[in-house]
């Protein structure tokens, strides 16, 4: 009795997510990207992505944010640069690879040319 | 086949490109706004290495007849430089995020230029006249003895090579704490405002060591952030409106009558969501990326990821129009998450009649929309097409299936090809787009 039942819940769920997929592609896409980055929180516009767009430009060695992580560090380990989708946030100790180009000198625009 | 921009069928040809063919643009070229001044016969560009080129439409003559209103460099001038913050570590780009032009009141003409910390007032005057015979000094400038000097003579005004000089006139600084979005000059040609992401203040055009501060969205513990200001624009004809719009996709229209601080909005317009469709994307792609009123001030228009919407003014819960961009991208929505590209901030823009209006895509297509036939165009700005008045056609993206002969389908799309900013000319059916570092001017056949 009870197998029959959950046999017709499966059969509405594909339903339902056939109907889903025809009228949400939002959807079909949220759910690759939760597959491919499980940790990405549930509101995207949250205080994550609002800070690192706030915080655009690029960070340069600060000799205070480097000895206040130092300080914090309890075994002799340095913490490396953090994963692609999360923002730098001053516990990153920044090795002079991670540092952006300097820039070339300034010339005449092209379009004037 | 009828084009776009007025109803009868006007055609868009190919007029102009500027800037250089390299394969390899150098991050300093990229086009970062794109403004005509009032009579059009100015085109400004702004671009990541701080710099502004401006153009100056050609008189059509007949001596030359093939020039036909061409836009020709007027001056170029370096507007902005890179800063360093050093309390906080940040470099300051030097990158031009809006020109905006004043009015023109005498034989000089004003911009106003932003990077994301700096406004300045440009000033940009023709000088073709010179003084010679001057008493103290000689024609190359060397100082003359003044023992030698045994007579007066009064310096006469001759003619010389037209020279045009571009000179910073006011610096308005240090009044932003977040980056610097837009800049809208205010019908009274006096007072200008300044938005980033938190904060909007209000400006005089002569006083450059204060700001009134009149929208603020700061929370008082960041923790509690959900949302910031992308645009804002004051109203065309009545000085004392603005609308603002923000990262949810709201628009609020603000009276400075009402209050000092204009926290609180005297409209508020938002399209109701359908909850069912709601998805991890939704805020994102609703994000406003621009607001523009349309020239009669009854309308404005705002340009989210995937469609442009205009509004009545007279009504706030939902838009008389929707156009959509690229809707083939919704199904794309997680690769463009991926490589950033959902946060690209286009803008749009209306032809001089509001009749029509103008957005830019990816693959270096724009798309135009005819409010009255409700007739939407696909066009490309190519080099492959730049042939002299040669005329645009019509590009489509297909969705899936078979894919017809000059079609293109949404994989093949380049999305580092995007044509982020246009400008349609006040008057006429003439056009610019700005594609990565290259200009595209663009006018209709009959022009």
């Amino acid at each position: 009795m009870s197998e029959e039942i959950e046999e017709t819940k499966t059969v509405e769920t594909s339903a339902e997510e056939q109907n889903t997929k025809v009228i949400c592609p939002e959807k079909v896409e949220e759910a690759k990207l939760k597959a491919r980055y499980p940790h990405l929180g549930n509101k995207p516009m949250g205080s994550d992505i609002l800070r690192k767009r706030l915080q655009k430009g690029p960070k340069y060695f600060d000799s205070g944010d480097y000895n206040m992580a130092k300080a914090k560090i309890k075994n002799k380990q340095l913490p490396t640069a953090a994963a692609e989708k999360t923002e730098v946030t001053g516990d990153h100790i920044p090795t002079p690879q991670d540092l952006p180009q300097r820039k070339p000198s300034l010339v005449t625009s092209k379009l004037a040319g | 086949m009828a084009g776009v921009g007025g109803g009868n069928d006007f055609q868009w040809c190919f007029s102009q490109v500027k800037g250089a063919i390299d394969e390899d643009v150098a991050e300093a070229d990229i086009i970062s706004t794109v403004e005509f001044n009032y009579s059009g016969d100015l085109l400004a560009t702004g671009d990541k290495g701080g710099r502004v080129v401006i153009f100056q439409r050609e008189q059509e003559s007949k001596n030359r007849p093939l020039s036909r209103g061409e836009y020709n460099v007027y001056s170029t001038f370096q507007s902005h430089e890179p800063e360093f913050d050093y309390l906080k570590s940040l470099e300051i780009e030097e990158k031009i995020n809006k020109i905006r032009w004043l009015p023109q009141q005498n034989a000089a003409h004003f911009l106003l230029s932003t990077n994301d910390k700096t406004i300045k007032l440009w000033k940009i005057s023709e000088r073709d006249k010179r003084a010679e015979g001057y008493n103290l000094k000689d024609e190359d400038g060397r100082l003359r003895d003044p023992f030698r000097i045994t007579s007066l003579r009064v310096p006469v005004l001759m003619p010389m090579d037209l020279m045009v000089e571009a000179s910073p006139r006011r610096i308005f600084a240090n009044a932003h704490t977040y980056h610097i979005n837009s800049i809208s000059i205010n019908s009274d040609h006096e007072t200008y405002l300044s938005a980033d992401d938190l904060r909007i203040n209000l400006w005089h055009l002569e006083i450059t060591d204060r700001s009134f501060n009149i929208v603020d969205i700061k929370p008082a513990n960041m923790e509690e952030l959900t949302e910031v200001i992308t645009a804002a624009e004051c109203h065309p004809h009545q000085c004392n409106v603005f609308v603002y719009s923000s990262s949810k996709g709201t628009i609020r229209l603000c009276d400075m009558r009402a209050a000092a601080l204009c926290d609180r909005h005297s409209k508020f317009f938002e399209e109701p969501e359908d909850p069912s469709s709601r998805s991890f994307f939704s805020e994102i792609i609703s994000s406003i990326s621009d607001v523009k009123f349309s020239h009669s001030g009854r309308y404005m228009m705002t340009r989210d990821y995937l469609s442009v919407k205009v509004w009545d003014l007279n009504m706030e819960n939902r838009p008389v129009e929707t156009y959509q961009v690229h809707e083939y991208l919704r199904s794309k929505l997680c690769s463009l998450y991926e490589n950033d590209c959902i946060f690209d901030k286009f803008e749009c823009c209306w032809n001089g009649s509001d009749s029509a209006i103008m957005t830019g895509s990816y693959n270096n297509f724009f798309r135009m929309f005819d409010r009255n036939t409700r007739r939407d165009i696909t066009l490309e700005a190519s080099r492959e097409n730049s042939k002299p008045r040669a005329m645009l056609k019509p590009r489509k993206v297909c969705t899936g299936g078979k894919r017809k002969k000059d079609e293109i389908s949404v994989d093949s799309l380049d999305f580092n090809k995007k044509i982020l900013h246009t400008a349609w000319h006040p008057k006429e059916n003439v056009i610019a787009v700005a594609a990565t570092n290259n200009l595209y001017i663009f006018q209709d056949k009959i022009n």
